[in-house]
This record gives structure tokens, sequence and C-alpha cells, in this order.
């Protein structure tokens, strides 16, 4: 939490206020009066919504959790951009001093079709959730615990399914893609498991049936813009993507049923 | 069968016959390109030309291929973009911006598409079925489509409108190149890189091959 001593700010805040899934929803203009620039971005966030509740006012709902940016529940379009300006970062771990004093921000929820707004920036994510529950594991026998050694994984393959697995499935790929595609989530955990020999098994069929469920989900089709990589708070390649189009045809060319 | 069927109408696979599709035409494209560039050099070698290629029985294999390819590259193109549309309805007060903006021709994919579609009719009206001019080469007579070029480029306001609708190709092709690959299913931190470059440099040849005959024409022989 930022020092008591700690320079401070004066923001305005034109924050998206929408009471229920049904209610058509419109912009908000809140003044956030005395933030301290250590503050993160959702201790602005507290900040104002304390002032909001003293003064009897409802306050800004907002997803967050683990505020270290490993959970992915923090979200928020920040000045057009999902988890705001800086690359790499999430919405919990960016810093009011990348901000001015008087400057408007615009606060609005990530917007999709497959991510209803539950209420102001809190949307609905569970289209992850199915997409992961279609295919996103790996079956095992519950038994002894596997020998550590027992299955050997090269370090690169080791190295390149722990990139794809550092997704913290936040939804920023989809909140950037101008289709609202979630193909660079589906990609990471595919490959994830894909390059592991954990994976092999039910790599075909992963792949066919997560994909069909996020197209059932209502999210858009790929354009290669590449703008979901951009707004990921954990740098995922574009890379997924690709190799993901390749299982897909592999796989769709193999099934047999 | 519905099941083997299904990749057709999935996702990836209709993005994958876009990518197919779209390098079948970017294939024509360069090749149409290389061919104007006789234009400005003699009228016999590009008539002789065009008549070999339209007397060619295997004319009518390659016509059928590019019209085929380029219905189901449009009717895809504009069944992915309406679905990408639907997938937010609710629009933002703000786009991304700064270092998280995609390349702005990868979103206006379905508009420089269009102006290309529209281009294409205005195109074959006016060169494919214009006036069918005739001449005599060593006593074989063929279409003199030189001097309709000439007759057509010689007016300011077609060389103007030419060359803006090259440019729209350039930027469509600028993305769609680079992406293809990317959709096919090729992506390597090395090559990628390339590809992206050489999508970029062919985009401009392209474009800039297009718009040297017209130009070419109009300051040589516009009275
Ligand atoms: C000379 C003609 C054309 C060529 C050479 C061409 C080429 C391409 C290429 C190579 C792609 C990339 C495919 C991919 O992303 O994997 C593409 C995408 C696209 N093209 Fe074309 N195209 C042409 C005409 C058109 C026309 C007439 C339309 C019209 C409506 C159109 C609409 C689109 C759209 C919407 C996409 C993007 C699809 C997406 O990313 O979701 N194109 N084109
Ligand atoms: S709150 Fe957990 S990632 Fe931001």
């Amino acid at each position: 939490m930022a020092s008591a001593n700690s320079k401070k700010i004066n923001l305005k805040l034109k924050v998206w206020r929408q009471k229920t899934r049904e209610d058509a929803g419109r912009f908000e203009e809140i003044s956030a009066q005395e933030i301290p620039v250590d503050a993160s971005f959702l201790e602005m966030m507290d900040i104002v919504n304390n002032r909001l509740i003293k003064e009897g006012r409802d306050p800004i709902a907002f997803d967050h959790d683990c505020r270290e940016g490993i959970c992915g529940s923090c979200s928020m379009v920040i000045n057009g951009n999902p988890h705001g300006p800086e690359r790499g970062t999430a919405t919990c771990q960016l810093h009011m001093r990348k901000f001015h004093d008087a400057q408007e921000i615009v606060v609005e929820p990530f917007r999709a079709t497959a991510f209803p707004v539950i209420k102001d920036l809190s949307v609905d994510r569970t289209a992850f959730d199915r997409i992961i529950a279609a295919g996103g594991y790996v079956s095992v026998n519950t038994g002894n615990a596997p020998d550590a050694n027992a299955l050997p994984v090269p370090k690169e393959k080791a190295d390149d399914a722990f990139n794809s697995a550092t997704c913290i499935g936040c939804g920023a790929c989809v909140a950037a893609c101008a289709n609202s595609s979630a193909m660079l989530f589906v990609s990471a955990k595919v490959n994830h498991l894909a390059v592991l020999p954990q994976g092999e098994p039910e790599r075909e069929r992963r792949v066919l049936r997560m994909m069909q469920t996020m197209e059932d989900s209502g999210f858009g089709n790929c354009s290669n813009t590449g703008a979901c990589s951009l707004a990921c708070p954990k740098e995922i390649s574009f890379e997924n993507i690709a190799r993901m189009n390749a299982e897909y045809m592999k796989a769709s060319i193999k099934r047999r049923d | 069968m519905q099941k083997s069927l299904s990749y057709l109408s999935s996702a990836i696979g209709r993005k994958q016959l876009m990518a197919i599709t779209g390098l079948v035409w970017s294939g024509f494209v360069l090749t149409h390109m290389a061919a104007n560039l006789l234009i400005p050099f003699s009228a016999e070698l590009y008539n002789k030309y065009s008549h070999a290629l339209i007397t060619n029985p295997a004319i009518y294999l390659a016509e059928g291929l590019l019209v085929l390819t380029l219905l189901v590259h449009i009717a895809n193109g504009v069944k992915l973009t309406l679905e990408n549309r639907g997938a937010r309805p609710q629009k933002y007060a703000m786009g991304t911006n700064g270092s998280k903006a995609p390349r702005f021709q990868s979103t206006w994919m379905i508009f420089h598409g269009s102006l290309l579609a529209v281009f294409l009719i205005w195109h074959l009206l006016t060169f494919k079925f214009g006036t069918d001019y005739q001449i005599v080469y060593d006593g074989v007579q063929m279409r003199d489509l030189h001097r309709l070029v000439i007759e057509i480029f010689a007016q300011p306001a077609y060389v103007i409108g030419y060359a803006l609708c090259m440019v729209g190709v350039g930027l469509h092709l600028s993305h769609g190149f680079y992406s293809s690959f990317a959709t096919l299913g090729f992506y390597h931190p090395r090559y990628s890189p390339m590809i992206q470059g050489l999508g970029y440099l062919y985009s401009f040849v392209v474009a800039a091959g297009f718009i040297i005959p017209p130009l070419y024409v109009l300051m040589t022989k516009a009275n």
C-alpha cells in the first residue's frame, strides 16, 4: 500500500455503470481525489469506493483477488486498453504513477457477447471454464505419485509448455481482439499440453473439443491482428495461435468419426 | 459424413479456406501485375501475350478456379466478419491504442476487401467486356487490348480511381500475405518476421507495379 507521504494526484474517472445484466448501462463521471501515485489501479478504485460508500452511494463493482498478477481476476479496459497502457501488466499491478494529475481515465468492462456484464466492471467469464472443461486437462489414474524422472521432458519442451502455461485466463485477449476471439487463450491451453508427453493421449480430441466450445460460446474468429498478445499481461505469444491452427488441421484430418 | 464436413464449417477451417483462396489470388495478381508491365514497352508484345493467354484452352480452367476461389473467399469473408461483429454488440468508448494497438490494416480487411470486390466488377467491365478493337500481327488477327488500355488511362479520373483501388490491394495484401501463413499453421520465431517483411515487400511491389503502367500512359499519351 502507498506510504503516507507519497505524492498525490486527482483524476477524473468516466466509469461504466450497469446495475444488472439486462440494464443498458451508461458512463458515470466520478472524481478520484488525493490518490497516492504509489497506489495500484485497484487500490485507487478502493479509495473511490470507500468514499462512495461513505456518501451512501453504490460502490463500483469490479473483480479482483490475488492482486499480484497471478489469478487473472482483475479485468477492466482502461483508456481503451485491457489492463491499461503498460505491456505485460495486469490491472492489479498497474500503478497510478503511470497517470498524471487531472487526467481523465475511461474505465470500461471487458466487452464481448461471451462475457456478459454482471455489474459495472464485473463480467461473467465462465465461458473460459467451459472451454477448459471441454479438454484443457490430462486424464490421470489416481494412484501412487509417479517417479519424477520416469517421463523425461526435454528442457526446450518444458520451457515451451511453461510459457504457454503462464496464461492466467483473465480474458484480456478477448477484450482486446476486434473480433472478441478467444484464440490466444484456447491456443495457450492447447499448446501447453500438446508439447508434453502427458498431453499426448488426448491431443486430438482436446483441440477439437476446446475449439468447438469456443465457437459455441459466442467468441469471434481470429484475424491474426495480434492485438491479443499485445494486451496479454503475461505476454503469451501469438505463435500459439498459428501452432494451434496446424494442430486443429491435423486433428481434423486424423479423426475417425 | 457430417462430422467429416465439420472442418469446413469450423472457425479455423473457414479461416484456412480464406487463406488458401487468398493465396491463390495473391499468386494471380502478381502474374497479372508483371504482365501489365509490358504495356509501356511494347503494344505488340502485350497484345501477343494476352492473345496467347486467352487462346490457351487451360484459360477456362484457370478462370473457373479464380471465380470459384474468389466466391469462397468473399462468402467466407463476409460471414466471418458478420460473426465477428456479433461477438461484440456493445462497442467500446475507446479502442486499443499506444503500444497495445494492432496494425490498422489488419482490422480493416472487410473494408479494403469490399473495395476490391467493387473494383473487380468495374475492372472487368472496362477491359474484359470493354471495346473489342482488332489488330493483325504476322497475319494473325487478335484483340488490340493495348489500344483500349491507352484510351482508358489517358483519362485522369480513371487513373486516380484505379490508383486508389491499388492502395486498397496493397493494404489488403500487406496483412493478408503474412496472415495466411499464420492461419495455415506456420509460425517460427526466426522465419515469421521474414514472412511479414516479405509480405510488405510483396504488397508494395504489387500495388506499385499496377500503378506504374496507367501513370506512364497518362503522362505520355494524354492530350
Ligand atoms: C484480389 C483479390 C483478393 C486477394 C488477393 C485477397 C487476399 C487475402 C488474403 C491473403 C487474406 C488472408 C487470409 C488469412 O487471414 O488467413 C485475406 C483475408 C480477407 N479477405 Fe481477401 N483477398 C481478395 C479479395 C477480397 C474481397 C473481394 C473481399 C471481400 C469482401 C475480401 C475480404 C477479406 C476478409 C474479410 C479477410 C479477412 C478474414 C479474417 O481475417 O477474418 N478479400 N484476403
Ligand atoms: S487480481 Fe489477480 S491478477 Fe490481478
